[in-house]
């Protein structure tokens, strides 16, 4: 690694940074592909069907044990699914508005992309964070990007020009924008309990006081901690809430609401601009579900075998450990999406609204005024 | 009959026992799929389907106990076809006669063209002489439209031998018996 001590700071810092934005990319891409796969089984297993179990791939496939399993798991689907929606005729109806039609799908895309740079996703491995953009601002960063992600949905219902699609984006924008504030309101409680908007910071504090969801561990019992208790519960609960209507999971399945709106606002999009769609959907779950590990639930850390404190110099094991443990909880609050998917009924649209003001503003406003009382109490 | 509609208690309508009841149910579904690896699915191609007795399949020609055609080319069929599926070429007066006894003729040529064919039971229903059926078949495929065509040959070793009553095997003795009085019954 001569060469590399060789270069400048700034020219490492570049290569380093483009290095983690490769890697995580492709990571999340995989992850995307392979969320799909598992919602598939993960309904399958709940409605007590078999799931998707039929791609054969002609050499891996003749391995006597591993290759039949490997087709049973269903290993083999997301990739041609990608090459299909590749292949697949890119049909673009006559009636749709252009520009917007094309732009639509990237919009959706590249937000919940963006949002991944602020996380961090392991302690340090070598000399290196492991995050892609230490910002201090993470999680205004974070809220101000995601917001973006509403005008793909509104764009795609607007340029489809044809009107499930159109109802389709009406409801998802006024859903995410409600839930926005929910959702912006249930995390300011973090931010009085920890004091720092940096998400590196807030897993620190995490680690050392427990996590916010349950900050009864780590820094030991006190009055403060158990008052805090159910602030925390509270606000996770409704920021959790909050992220399944952001990312358009059940039961706030508004946009696209299948049994009223044929496929809500892509009705009209096919082959890999539908796949867009998908996989920016699944990108934002991610997101939301990293978002939930890194500011309730403790980020990398674990608090026991000393897992919470980041590796001193030499130990890229325990660096490595840190990512799966970061990877483990998002793939936990995956699979809890993906379970509620199959527990609920779809809200109403008044309902869901209903629930959106009148319920989870006020409770997350409340709970903000009771996290600051605790805080004063007891003098912080 | 009027239903009687409790007033949900507080804690019910926080939605929470609703939730919990779902929890289980989907998780005891998962677990038990997991687990137990008896999902209601049918490995279709592998595992052959079962049809039910009734179940309107594929129309083939039957033959009889003796093994002889049992259409004698009516062309009932053919008429009350909706699709117009089955096109019977009659032998004409010049034509081979029937290969059974008490039949004047057997048809030259006997087609149905699977593609157009509705399964709708209608020539098994007008066949006075019982020579047609829907049997089980419901996956019928081919290369080509030619192959989905299936003629005489093909339909009475598809249809195989139908163990039905045989309704002029005894006419000939019969009426033989009619020419001495009295009639044996």
């Amino acid at each position: 690694m001569a060469w590399l001590d060789s270069l400048s700071p700034q020219t490492q810092f570049v290569f380093f940074t483009l290095l983690k934005i490769a890697c995580v990319l492709g990571l999340l891409l995989t992850l995307v592909a392979y969320a799909v796969l598992a919602e598939r089984k993960v309904s399958a297993l709940i409605q007590d069907r078999v799931g998707p179990n039929r791609v054969n791939l002609p050499l891996i496939g003749s391995i006597p044990f591993l290759g039949q399993f490997l087709t049973k798991l269903g290993f083999w689907h997301p990739l041609v699914d990608g090459v299909k929606s590749f292949i697949k005729e890119d049909f673009t109806p006559g009636h749709v508005r252009k520009i917007y039609f094309w732009l639509a799908p990237a919009i959706s895309l590249v937000p919940a992309f963006l949002v991944i740079a602020v996380i961090p996703f392991g302690s340090t491995l070598g000399a290196q964070k492991m995050v892609i953009a230490d910002l201090n601002v993470g999680i205004l960063y974070t809220f101000g990007i995601v917001s973006l992600g509403v005008y793909g949905v509104v764009l795609a219902g607007y340029a489809a020009n044809s009107k499930f699609p159109f109802l389709g984006g009406i409801r998802a924008s006024a859903q995410m924008i409600s839930y926005e504030i929910a959702m912006g309101m249930s995390v300011i409680p973090v931010f009085l309990v920890v004091g720092d908007l940096n998400l590196g910071k807030i897993i620190e504090h995490q680690a050392q006081n427990g996590w916010n969801v349950l900050p009864l561990f780590g820094g030991g019992f006190s009055a403060q901690s158990l008052l805090l208790v159910p602030c925390g519960i509270v606000s996770f609960v409704i920021f959790f809430i909050s992220a399944l209507a952001e990312t358009n999971r059940l039961p706030f399945d508004m946009a696209e609401s299948e049994s009223e709106l044929v496929s809500g606002y892509h009705t009209e999009y096919s082959s890999m601009k539908f796949g867009m769609f998908f996989i920016g959907e699944y990108a934002n779950m991610f997101a939301g579900a990293a978002m939930m590990t890194t500011l309730f639930f403790g980020g990398w850390t674990l608090p026991f075998f000393g897992l919470d404190v980041a590796p001193v110099a030499g130990e890229w094991w325990k660096g490595l450990l840190h990512i799966g443990i970061f990877m483990g909880k998002m793939l936990a609050f995956m699979f809890t999406f993906m379970w509620i998917r199959w527990m609920l009924p779809r809200f109403r649209y008044d309902q869901l609204m209903d629930l959106g003001w009148r319920r989870m503003i006020p409770l997350a406003l409340a709970n903000i005024i009771l996290t600051a009382g605790v805080l004063a109490l007891t003098n912080r | 009959m009027i239903v009687k509609r409790n007033e949900l208690t507080w804690f019910e309508r926080l939605y929470l026992p609703a939730l919990i009841g779902g929890l289980k149910v989907t998780t005891r579904h998962f677990l038990n799929t997991l687990t137990t690896k008896t999902p209601v699915t049918q490995q279709y191609p592998e595992e052959p389907t079962r049809v039910l007795p009734g179940y309107r399949g594929a129309p083939y020609l039957v033959r009889d106990q003796d093994g002889h055609t049992k259409c004698v080319s009516c062309q009932l069929c053919e008429f009350v076809c909706p699709p117009k599926a089955i096109r019977i070429t009659p032998p004409g007066p010049t034509g081979k006669p029937a290969d059974r006894t008490n039949a004047e003729k057997m048809p030259e040529e006997f087609e149905i063209n699977m593609l157009r064919c509705i399964f709708c039971g209608l020539c098994q229903e007008v066949c006075p002489e019982e020579a047609i059926f829907l049997k089980s078949d419901f996956s019928l495929t081919g290369l080509a439209r030619s192959e989905m065509i299936y003629d005489k040959e093909k339909l009475l070793a598809l249809g195989g031998t139908h163990p039905g009553i045989q309704k002029w095997k005894h006419k000939l003795d019969e009426a033989k018996e009619q020419e001495t009085f009295p009639v044996k019954v």
